[in-house]
């Protein structure tokens, strides 16, 4: 039996000894910084810091930065995860109705942006979004006349959104798609029969079969456009005006500003968010289900 | 007779709803090949405007195909901005993390799965736990603490911290554990020691995960941008996307032809192996996903 333990521990050991010492500890040593004055002088000598309490965050909620920061980040989530699982499934719908031909090229191309990396496809997009990049050249050939896209407070947003949803919508479409393949045919043949649309059976069949899909991805999205960073990272540096500055870049800045408290606080804030809106929405769809 | 009837009407419904689904078909097509061109116009500018000298990129009205291409762009990257040392270092990075997570993620997946120890059940619950915490929650402390260890600016410290991941552990369980027992008991009977039947039974049978792992984790750390930022301080230890970003907000901001070309180095390896692999990357992230 002793033997059978030290084997055991043989095999989780090294991954044990890894993930207590760069995954666990620094969630908890992030809490702790959270509420002390640590700053980037302290860094060699952790023992010479004091507890502030919840200062940090008391500060956080009395910034006008911060407060902006967490106003950015709930625009870009509230737009952004439902115009992706729109698009999501709509075309896992499209790929799943019927469709022979070429439905391996359609699911590989739209799932091509996954894989990119967002600092390359940045670049990109940043002259696309140009004054006179191709967005507004398309737009000038049905009369409407583009914004200066990133360098205007009000379209640098919806500008990442769009460049994000683009990025993203592929992994909900897989998931989608696979949960639509769940769907027993002779159910929808059935609603057909006694009379149902295309569209009533969608509404009243496949979408209530399609809820644990759902959940799943409302949740995998909100964790990863929580952290929205990458995007006004290199595409804005959170302007204009801190128009894109979100609660990670607002993190990432503070760090750079040498506050590791604050920047703890902040990253805290998002750990508190994402719990909270994972939990709701195991509750809301639990209670449908 | 009722058969016949039945038959005969289901044909004739078929055969009525395919002539009336034609025009909804061609538009469905129609539609899709819209979309699919929009989402692929990013990557074809990419490419297309990488091989253009800078003043034909900026020109106006821009012009998609090259008027005259030239390779210079990838020359000078390569030449003055050293970009073939920071391929180097991604794939270095990208490689480790990869080795890392599969060895053990296996292990600790089949210790998870198979065996039997003190504080397994909280740990896993730990496990579980960490797979929500964001990136920005943790790089302040990892920063200190790899600092503290004096691997700040170095290849360890790049590697280190995503050696391992909760994700890797979550799904060789996962997999592990729908391996029968009897399995192993047999071996066990035959005198096989735990390492052995890891070895010679579950490893072999595990291919399908470990190839999901390792393209997930590939993935990852071939565009993981945030931590090599932070962790990167000269440029022999950048990597492409760090390489990439500080170049495309530094005084070269407006060179459009190296930036594409730096993009085409960063995203080209990816979507090769993508597109060699491609049935495996969008299996393994609807595995992730529906698990």
């Amino acid at each position: 039996m002793a033997r059978r333990t030290f084997v055991a521990w043989g095999f989780c050991g090294p991954f044990i000894a890894l993930f207590a010492t760069f995954g666990v500890w620094p969630v908890v040593s992030s809490l702790s910084m959270s509420v002390t004055d640590i700053t980037a002088r302290d860094i060699r000598t952790p023992f010479s810091v004091d507890f502030v309490g919840v200062s940090h965050y008391t500060a956080l909620f009395g910034d006008p930065v911060f407060r902006r920061a967490a106003v950015n980040t709930l625009y870009f989530v509230a737009a952004g995860i439902p115009l992706t699982m729109i698009i999501a499934l709509a075309l896992a719908v499209a790929l799943n109705s019927g469709i022979r031909r070429a439905k391996a090229l359609f699911r590989v191309g739209y799932f091509a942006p996954v894989v990119t990396s967002v600092v390359a496809i940045a670049v990109v997009w940043r002259y696309l979004y140009e004054p006179d990049g191709m967005i507004n050249s398309a737009l000038a050939v049905i009369g409407i006349h583009g914004p200066d896209w990133l360098n205007d407070p009000h379209w640098a947003m919806p500008a990442l959104i769009v460049m994000a949803v683009w990025r993203h919508f592929g992994i909900p479409m897989v998931i989608f798609l696979a949960g639509l393949q769940s769907v027993p045919a002779d159910l929808l043949e059935s609603a057909r029969v006694d009379g149902a649309t295309r569209w009533q059976a969608f509404r009243n069949v496949t979408l209530p079969l399609l809820r644990p899909t759902t959940l799943v991805v409302a949740v995998l999205l909100s964790i990863g456009y929580l952290q929205f960073f990458e995007e006004p990272f290199v595409m804005t540096s959170g302007g204009p005006l801190g128009s894109t500055t979100s609660i990670s870049y607002y993190a990432y800045q503070q760090f750079g500003f040498g506050n590791y408290g604050m920047a703890s606080a902040a990253s805290y804030v998002l750990v508190a968010a994402i719990a909270l809106l994972s939990f709701v929405q195991f509750r809301i769809f639990r209670a449908k289900a | 007779m009722t058969t016949i009837t039945a038959s005969t009407t289901a044909a004739t419904a078929t055969h009525t709803a395919s002539r009336s689904l034609r025009p909804a078909r061609i538009l469905l097509y129609g539609a899709l090949a819209l979309g699919l061109i929009a989402t692929l116009a990013p990557f074809a500018w990419m490419f297309l405007g990488s091989v253009k000298p800078t003043g034909e990129i900026v020109a106006a009205p821009s012009a998609w195909l090259p008027r005259s291409p030239t390779l210079g762009n990838f020359g000078q990257l390569l030449s003055k901005q050293n970009f073939g040392l920071y391929f180097f270092n991604s794939t270095v990075v990208a490689a480790s993390c990869v080795l890392g997570n599969l060895l053990f993620s296996s292990m600790a997946g089949y210790a998870f799965a198979k065996l039997d120890f003190a504080g397994k059940k909280l740990l896993f619950g730990l496990v579980l736990t960490m797979l929500i915490i964001p990136g920005v929650t943790t790089f302040v402390p990892l920063f200190v603490l790899v600092s503290n260890l004096g691997m700040s600016n170095s290849y360890l410290g790049l590697i280190l911290p995503f050696v391992v991941t909760p994700l890797g552990v979550f799904l060789m369980r996962q997999f592990i554990r729908d391996i029968p027992d009897s399995l192993l008991e047999a071996a066990r009977l035959d005198g096989a020691g735990e390492v052995r039947i890891f070895l010679r039974v579950v490893v072999p049978l595990c291919r399908p995960p470990l190839a999901t792992l390792a393209i997930l984790t590939f993935l990852a750390q071939w565009n993981n941008f945030l931590w090599p930022l932070v962790i990167a301080q000269t440029e022999d230890h950048y990597t492409l996307p760090v390489a990439l970003a500080l170049f495309s907000v530094g005084a070269n901001g407006t060179n459009y032809g190296l930036l594409l070309a730096g993009a085409v180095t960063v995203v080209t390896p990816i979507v090769l192996l993508f597109l060699v692999l491609q049935k495996q990357f969008i299996q393994g992230i609807a595995h992730t996903g529906i698990k």
